[in-house]
């Protein structure tokens, strides 16, 4: 399974193509694809998103669904996904810490 | 210290307006990311793990309060409260948007600092003894030239698009602080019989992949001759250097291919033409920027051994302090601080905000306005008056800057690793934060004595682990982070590069595999005069294999 993710042009965040189509900030919402068809559909929202200026950057990375949830499967997207393991102030997790 | 001139000024003003337009092309669609990569990286910005990130330039690794306080600015302002001084003497931050990067330019321009070149296959920040101007055993300032050498190499028509990038690192003292022989050119300011200022020219040094340990091709050159010298290496370099090859681009496979006699006469060929030409530097040229880097006036403050010697008295911690942190001034009445941004599972090289205004304080009160940045990844105060140092260490204590421990096994060089970096395979910092907790105890540190450990979070060896009398290489395998120790590598006057000892070990048993080395060195050094290093380059590798692997070892 694959998911999409890119950075954001104007401020470089951490951003994941989402099921409704918009850019995430989170992993959660992302659209998954399973074949080779969603992930060349995938790549080709992609493109065209950095050609629009959205995103740069653009990475189909490989996941699992553990009890429902994404985890990338190589340490560096979980790192993306969170943030520096050794500040979680800092990162997406640390919104998520306000947010708890 | 050196102050911009008209040029300098309107140069890197001109640089800021010209990216800042750059950025609003790239924002609007005029520019496409593969037109703007190599205009962003020109201008010191990546992309890395979590977000863009700023690497900006501390020429030889010298700051002034105002410019430290301006980092403290940004970093506060357009980033998350924090910097990274890094290996080069350079700070990085790691949250900038790109959009407030021109506004960013812009407020370091106001201070004299700049992001040009620090990246791109060009001459880089030219790094130098972070003692320099202070250091008891020096022959000279080695920054006079580094300056030199920074206002030849910017923007350089001819040495902009190298094969590869290319760093240069210079030393004014026997003892070299510099590292001079891990860099594609190594400079060792010192005297002729005759008391004239020269340099040993060492070439081809470097880390990554594969490294090497730099040639000595010269053993003295006179001062006037450093640029056409430097430019007859930069040219043979420019020309023969392998553009075909990533991994085989650097100067150091050059001069490994072609063999460093063959590769000398080559350069001196070279430097034959130029010698005499419009390069030579005038003495009064040399003079003048000189000048700039004249110490400050030290006035007599003879009443410091009385403060010193009732301070101890009066704190042990201070005293601990001053054994481990303070070292020898050229003037009797004054020292050099390192001022630790290593405490006790802190990240290595980081500062917030309030830190660096804090440190540009003291700077301003007590040390002539002078901060250093040491490729070590600490700050440095150059010219305190003895009499000032206790004063100086309470306000380190109070900024969390005073952890005594230069030179021991939790001052370690980290990279920023998995964590951060685009590039990293496995996490540095982690690494590090671990290993300086479990030898926490600043007696068993100081038992252990002197003992440089670096971390690296993937080959391109940001973290120095090569030369380190441990080092630690980051590797993925299988998915997993996975640890390689290096032993017996040093980055001084007789620098060598470290054996790797054997398998690399997980996340969980790094720290321990340290101990155990640690361990291994207490056990069979001579007494507690033999230091890490020479007790390894005594005994070799094998005690230390058994101690790690066992009965492995010998199966292997
Ligand atoms: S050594 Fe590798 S992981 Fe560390 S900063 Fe350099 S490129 Fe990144």
């Amino acid at each position: 399974m694959k998911i999409l993710t890119a950075n954001r042009l104007t401020d470089g965040e951490v951003v994941w193509l989402a099921k409704d189509g918009s850019w995430a900030e989170s992993i959660e919402p992302s659209e998954i694809v399973a074949d080779k068809e969603g992930e060349a559909r995938l790549e080709a929202i992609g493109k065209s998103a950095v050609e629009q200026r959205e995103v740069v950057d653009i990475n189909l990375i490989d996941i699992d669904l553990v009890d429902g949830k994404i985890v990338p499967l190589r340490l560096r997207e979980r790192i993306r996904a969170a943030g520096p393991t050794n500040r979680t102030d800092l990162g997406k997790q640390a919104s998520r810490q306000g947010a708890n | 210290m050196y102050r911009y001139d008209e040029f300098d000024h309107g140069f890197v003003k001109a640089r800021v307006a010209e990216f800042t337009d750059q950025v609003e092309r790239r924002l609007s669609g005029d520019l496409s990311e593969d037109e703007f990569k190599p205009l962003r990286l020109m201008n010191g910005v990546y992309l890395q793990l979590h977000a863009y990130m700023l690497r900006i330039a501390i020429p030889y690794g010298t700051l002034n309060s105002r410019q430290l306080r301006m980092l403290g600015h940004i970093a506060r302002r357009y980033d998350k409260g924090y910097g990274h001084f890094t290996t080069r003497q350079n700070l990085q931050f790691n949250w900038p948007a790109l959009s407030d990067i021109p506004a960013i330019l812009a407020d370091l321009a106001s201070v004299e600092m700049h992001a040009i070149q620090t990246s791109g296959n060009c001459i880089r920040n030219v790094t130098a003894d972070h003692f320099a101007g202070a250091a008891a055993d020096e022959v000279a300032d080695p920054r006079p030239y580094a300056e030199i050498l920074r206002q030849w190499s910017s923007v350089h028509p001819e040495f902009s698009y190298l094969p590869r990038k290319f760093k240069i690192a210079v030393t004014g003292a026997e003892r070299d602080r510099a590292a001079i022989q891990t860099h594609d050119i190594g400079l060792h300011l010192k005297k002729d019989e005759k008391g004239e200022l020269g340099f040993a020219v060492y070439v081809g040094g470097g880390q990554g992949r594969t490294p090497m340990v730099a040639k000595k091709i010269r053993d003295f050159l006179p001062e006037r001759h450093l640029l056409s010298y430097a430019t007859a290496i930069l040219r043979v370099y420019n020309l023969h250097g392998r553009r075909d090859n990533k991994y085989k681009a650097r100067i150091k496979i050059l001069v490994h291919e072609t063999g460093v006699e063959e590769f000398a006469r080559q350069v001196e060929a070279e430097w034959d033409h130029l010698r005499d030409g419009e390069l030579k530097l005038p003495d009064a040229d040399i003079r003048a920027i000189d000048s700039y880097f004249a110490p400050p006036d030290l006035p007599e403050r003879p009443e410091g051994d009385e403060v010193v010697r009732l301070g101890r008295l009066d704190s042990r911690s201070f005293g601990e302090w001053l054994d481990q942190n303070v070292i020898t001034h050229k003037h009797p009445d004054y020292a050099a601080v390192t001022i630790s941004l290593k405490g006790i599972g802190e990240v290595p090289g980081d500062a917030s905000a309030e830190q660096m205004e804090a440190v540009a304080d003291l700077a301003e009160r007590f040390a002539f306005d002078e901060i250093r940045v040491s490729h070590e990844q600490n700050l440095i105060l150059p010219h305190v008056a003895r009499a000032d140092l206790k004063a100086v260490y309470d306000q380190l204590v109070s900024i969390g800057f005073a952890t005594p421990n230069s030179n021991l096994i939790s001052d370690i060089i980290a990279c920023p690793g998995l964590d951060y970096c685009a590039l990293a395979n496995a996490r540095s910092i982690i690494v590090a934060q671990n290993i300086s907790k479990r030898f926490a105890s600043l007696e068993r540190q100081r038992d252990i004595g002197e003992l440089k450990l670096k971390i690296s979070g993937c080959i391109n060896a940001c973290g120095h682990h090569h030369v380190g009398h441990i080092g630690i290489l980051g590797v993925e395998k299988k998915g997993a982070e996975l640890y390689q120790v290096t032993l017996g590598g040093s980055a001084d006057e007789h620098t060598t590069v470290g054996d790797i000892i054997g398998r690399g070990f997980g996340p969980e048993e790094i720290t321990d595999a340290i101990e155990t080395v640690v361990e291994t060195y207490l056990r069979v050094r001579l007494d507690a005069g033999e230091k890490f290093l020479d007790a390894y380059r005594r005994v070799g590798p094998a005690p230390f294999k058994e101690a790690l692997y066992g009965g492995e070892a010998n199966a292997a």
